[in-house]
């Protein structure tokens, strides 16, 4: 678990991508846990926004986007609301998510074809559309 | 002059009274003394606020050099240093301040109770009042909104019970002048109203409370003689949370700056809890542990080793009831797990902010505030009392958020400054 | 007073209770819902991507199409006035976006379109006064819980609707329609939106907790504006049943359905068949229909 930074680590081209994607500057966040404390989902997330913020800022790729933290964002933007310095966390959880779907791979997050009977009937649109946005690539 | 009675007001006039000058104290309360009052023990030695105060104020009130002009506000200032005229308004106490002998049968037997702003809304207080029962001086106002009298023509038994007829309801506020050389600005503090705060319950939910408020509920002389019980139902609380940095260090919605005594004072008031309730656990939520001052560390490691406060690193999102209880929902980031507890009781360490009128004062004295209303220093790091105007000082909070051990210190500045003008124009 | 009026897709078939009752009950209060012309699906999120500009397109087509047919457009899908209205302000704040758009949508639209959700018409151009006055049914006696979700009220500063922490509109509402407004602590919190697609049983779990929440506050129905929580809220008590054995159901009204009611209409316009828990045997109860 050891971490070695160098100048090139910290500014490295994940954590970049991230603060372009998301518009916000990962320097702002002082862990305060705001986020975490508020979020609805949190309870169900391996570490909570705060931390997957964190390994961003470090450049520690892997363990930024092995977590199930950004993929349980429900996007309602509570965090963001309450946040002490002004940061979009919201908008960081959806450029988590971007970054993952639009790699080469082009891995969905979810399988239609795993669907349940009957569940593309049973569930309104509204929930599809906004679901396969941020969960397919 | 010095506007201000509080403990750097204090401070500095009797400083300069001893140094042979006069001092006129203009304090906008009944009596001096300030926050100071109002506090139970103070950081880090959690010695009896009053009894460190009350030398003081008894040695201002006695002091041969030192007029009292309590009660009052500054109206109108002309002139500059060597040569201010202020415009003080005296405002009108309903009560003969000469006649009065401080016998305190009126306060006794006035049958108005309201709640308390001394109190922090923690319990009742007449109509007719002082402030503590050493207050300086000890002579009481009548407060006209709370007042049956005023209010609805009724009542007037302080005026039968009193012993040498000194209320006198047709009292007008009237105005005095007075010459003097230099001016010290030490009006204090207030703190950030937890009403703002939306989601801590917009100041609705009862057991939650402010860092004065639970002064007050720690103190002898306050609502519940020392006990701690919570307000809505007067139980003792066996949960307490206590939240740091509230309102503070948050550029986004309230005042970005620290407000530099609340990690001291909310370990104080933990330890203090624990010194009372032996089998109550007190949870105290930081982001940091600001305390820099000599003895303050020690203070704070010995509260979490001595006592087993749990201090829990992360911000509250939330704060909603749910029956008796206030849950919490904050984040301990050590673990990075949220944390949530149904605590009894709630203390926030809430921003410290100039009171409402710095800025229409600092404006009547030609000085300068900065962005959040605190009088601005001639230079931040050299020139700490001297405002932009000569003659014109300022000491202690009024400035910004500092300890009374700062405030004093500060205060003391101001003071040997007045002195330096005066003596570099004693011809004059 | 007109509104052009964008239903969503949703609202077209699977929530056609809660568009019909709304047409139907603002004629009964003065004003009509034009249904725009020519419109597609919003796209159900607010892209938070600030490079995807080809999710703004749907939302910006919706308001420059409602800008050519008038000035003021409403919607009733809480998660459809948050997509539109936010879109609205990123066209009025960002004049690069907003030419970017244009170009691509072929459109010239300045950002000038009044985007206002059904509740603030009630509110704001109707009066909540006027509305209590053309009440023929009081929902005496019923004990409502208001719940608003996130799409209505955050971010505020975009959004303006109400006070993020504590609002009150609907609780306003729910006192002019003469019903007793519960308020508790989790009507601001999240239903769990689409993760009911992403992970269903977390967006279970943050349904339980809005319900528990309600019902301990003394709530007998839930009011909803929007299909994504009524969803998540009403139809997923089965899913909550399996999970909490004793959990007890409770019926989630669309707010329209409630003022439907309250404006006299006949129940059986109101679309009750497609709610999952069955209001009518509580609205029965209490007398009100």
């Amino acid at each position: 678990m050891k971490v070695e930074l160098t100048r090139d680590k910290v500014h490295n081209e994940f954590t970049k991508k991230v603060e372009l994607i998301s518009g916000q500057n990962l320097f702002a966040c002082y862990q305060c846990g705001n986020c975490t404390a508020g979020c609805p989902v949190s309870f169900a997330m391996e570490v909570g926004p705060h931390e997957v913020i964190r390994y961003t800022l470090l450049g520690l790729e892997e363990e930024a986007l092995n977590v199930n933290t950004f993929w349980l964002c429900a996007s309602c933007l509570q965090c963001t609301s309450r946040c002490p310095k002004g940061i979009d966390i919201a908008r960081v959880m959806d450029a988590l998510r971007m970054v993952v779907l639009r790699k080469k791979d082009r891995k969905d997050h979810i399988q239609i074809s795993e669907f349940p009977e009957g569940f593309l009937e049973k569930v309104p649109q509204i929930a599809f559309i906004s679901g396969f946005r941020k969960f397919l690539s | 002059m010095v506007i201000g009675g509080g403990i750097a007001g204090i401070s500095a006039s009797i400083d300069i009274g001893n140094a042979g000058y006069e001092v006129v104290l203009v304090d906008k309360l009944p009596s001096i003394g300030g926050r100071m009052l109002q506090l139970s023990e103070t950081f880090p030695t959690l010695d009896c606020a009053q009894c460190t105060l009350t030398p003081k104020t008894v040695e201002t009130g006695q002091h041969a050099r030192i007029k009292l002009l309590t009660y009052s506000e500054v109206d109108r200032v002309e002139g500059k240093a060597g040569d201010f005229l202020v415009s003080v308004r005296r405002k009108a106490t309903y009560v003969d301040w000469e006649k009065c002998t401080g016998c305190g049968l009126c306060q006794q037997k006035c049958p108005s109770k309201n709640p308390s702003e001394f109190d922090r809304g923690m319990g009742m207080g007449k109509a007719i009042y002082t402030l503590s029962p050493q207050a300086v001086p000890n002579k009481p106002v009548i407060n006209t909104s709370t007042c049956r009298y005023f209010k609805e023509g009724k009542c007037r038994v302080c005026e039968k019970v009193c012993p040498v007829e000194a209320i006198d309801y047709e009292q007008k506020d009237r105005f005095v002048e007075e010459r003097v050389g230099a001016i010290i600005v030490a009006v204090g503090f207030d703190l950030l109203p937890k009403e703002r705060i939306g989601e801590y319950g917009y100041g609705q939910i009862p057991d939650v409370i402010d860092g004065l408020s639970f002064e007050r509920l720690n103190s002898a002389s306050g609502p519940t003689t020392g006990e701690i019980r919570r307000p809505s139902d007067g139980k003792t609380p066996k949960e307490v949370v206590f939240i740091q940095c509230t309102g503070s260090r948050d550029p986004e919605r309230y005042m970005p700056y620290c407000s530099r005594v609340c990690c001291m004072y909310t370990a104080k008031h933990a330890r203090l809890y624990k010194h009372k309730v032996h089998d109550g656990q007190a949870y105290i939520f930081y982001m940091d542990i600001r305390s820099t001052g000599k003895g303050y560390e020690e203070f704070i490691q010995q509260g979490m080793e001595e006592e087993g406060i749990l201090y829990l690193r992360g911000r509250v999102s939330r704060l909603f009831r749910d029956g008796d209880k206030v849950i919490v929902w904050g984040a301990d980031t050590l673990t990075g797990k949220k944390i949530e507890i149904a605590a009894d009781m709630v203390v926030l360490a809430t921003a410290l902010i100039p009171q409402n009128d710095t800025k229409e004062l600092a404006g009547k004295l030609g000085i300068a505030v900065d962005d959040y209303g605190f009088l601005t220093e001639a230079e931040r790091k050299l020139r700490p009392v001297e405002s932009n105007v000569e003659g014109i000082y300022i000491a202690g909070c009024a400035q910004g958020p500092k300890d009374i051990a700062d405030a004093v210190a500060h205060a003391n500045a101001a003071a040997s400054k007045v002195q330096g003008l005066f003596a570099q124009h004693k011809d004059a | 007073m007109d509104y052009l009026y964008f239903p969503g897709c949703t609202l077209y078939t699977k929530a056609k209770n809660f568009d019909q009752t709304a047409r139907n009950c603002s004629r009964l209060l003065g004003f009509e819902l034009k249904e725009l012309s020519n419109w597609t699906c919003c796209g159900a999120t607010f892209p938070l991507a600030t490079d995807n500009i080809m999710a703004l397109l749907p939302p910006s087509r919706i308001l420059a199409s409602a800008r050519e047919e008038g000035t003021a457009l409403t919607t009733l899908c809480a998660v459809c006035f948050n997509v539109i209205k936010r879109t609205n302000r990123l066209i009025q704040g960002d004049g690069e976006k907003k030419d970017k758009i244009n170009n691509f949508i072929e459109k010239n639209y300045q950002g000038d379109l009044r985007v206002v959700h059904y509740l603030e018409i009630l509110k704001k151009d109707v009066g909540l006064a006027q509305v209590k006055e053309k009440v023929k049914r009081p929902l005496e006696g019923l004990k409502a819980g208001a719940y608003y979700g996130c799409m209505l009220l955050r971010p505020f500063d975009e959004m303006e609707f109400d006070d993020k922490e504590r609002p009150t509109l609907f609780e306003e509402l729910l006192e002019a329609l003469g019903a007793k407004a519960v308020d508790f602590p989790y009507k601001i919190e999240c239903c769990g939106s689409f993760q009911s697609v992403g992970a269903p049983e977390v967006a279970t779990e943050c349904a339980y907790k809005i319900l528990g929440s309600a019902i301990k506050s003394g709530a007998e129905v839930i009011v909803s504006t929007c299909p994504m929580c009524t969803f998540n809220i009403d139809h997923k008590q089965a899913d909550i049943k399996e999970k909490y054995l004793d959990f007890k159901q409770v019926p989630v009204l669309y707010f329209t359905q409630l003022l439907g009611i309250a404006m006299g209409l006949d129940h059986r316009t109101l679309g009750f068949d497609q709610n999952f828990v069955d209001p009518v045997p509580l609205l029965k109860q209490k007398g009100l229909i």
